[in-house]
């Protein structure tokens, strides 16, 4: 199950949707807006979207990790205007065993970070906006 | 009326979509391009580049044909929609 909302994301439905009982461990990931991007003060973002292809990729990527491990997996990825602190994707993968689990949420969330077209329009306390260029070589050391 | 025709039967028509800072440096987020039959992605990057603001976007942008990424040198099919997509920061 993989969507796109414009509605604050509550992780917690994304678990409960892949519990069972035969699945014993739940990996999750939740990514909030941080305050701060390369060292400059954040004060809001909002995402865009090319919204048909990303609720299709976002569906592919949740495949490919079900095809490959014996997983099911929930994605919500948040657009349009976000405050700091805001949820702005959350991942969940339910296994039989926690090694799956976090393999399936590892590769989902990595996925969809460098495969859907959402794109981040940062706005900064010193009054300047830029789109975020996770491909740039400063943006990608501050990222990590 | 003639030209008009064989270029109606020979071109093709596709729709080519432009996000976040490439519409913003283009100024607008759709353009309709006719190209000759046996056009590539590639050729759509070529013609993007070559309108106004164009030459500011990458000679090798990620690249998108029918909701799925592609190769520049994917084939162009009419009715095709085409979108050329800066790099992704969703996450």
């Amino acid at each position: 199950m993989a969507y796109l909302t414009t509605l604050p994301i509550d992780a917690a439905p994304l678990v409960r949707a892949v519990e069972a009982p035969d699945r014993g461990g739940i990996a999750s990931f939740v990514g909030l807006v941080r305050n701060q991007h390369g060292g400059r003060a954040v004060l809001r973002l909002e995402y865009s979207a090319y919204a048909p292809m990303a609720e299709a990729e976002c569906a592919r990527i949740v495949a490919e990790a079900e095809s490959r491990w014996p997983v099911r997996v929930s994605l919500a990825h948040r657009l349009g205007a976000l405050e700091i602190g805001d949820v702005a994707v959350a991942v969940a993968a339910g296994a039989a065993h926690r090694d799956a689990a976090f393999a399936a949420c590892r590769y989902v969330i990595e996925e969809a970070k460098t495969r859907v077209p959402i794109w981040k329009k940062e706005f900064y306390a010193d009054g300047t906006v830029s789109w975020v260029d996770p491909t740039r070589a400063a943006e990608r050391s501050a990222a990590s | 009326m003639a030209t008009m025709t064989n270029t109606t039967t020979s071109s093709i028509s596709v729709r080519v979509l432009l996000f976040a800072s490439y519409a913003e440096r283009l100024g607008r987020d759709v353009v309709e391009l006719k190209l000759p039959p046996g056009a590539t992605v590639g050729d759509v990057v070529f013609a993007i580049r070559a309108l106004p603001g164009g030459g500011e976007l990458p000679d090798r942008p990620l690249t998108a044909r029918n909701l799925e990424h592609c190769a520049l040198d994917a084939p162009v099919v009419a009715g095709d929609e085409i979108a050329i997509l800066p790099p992704m920061a969703g996450g």
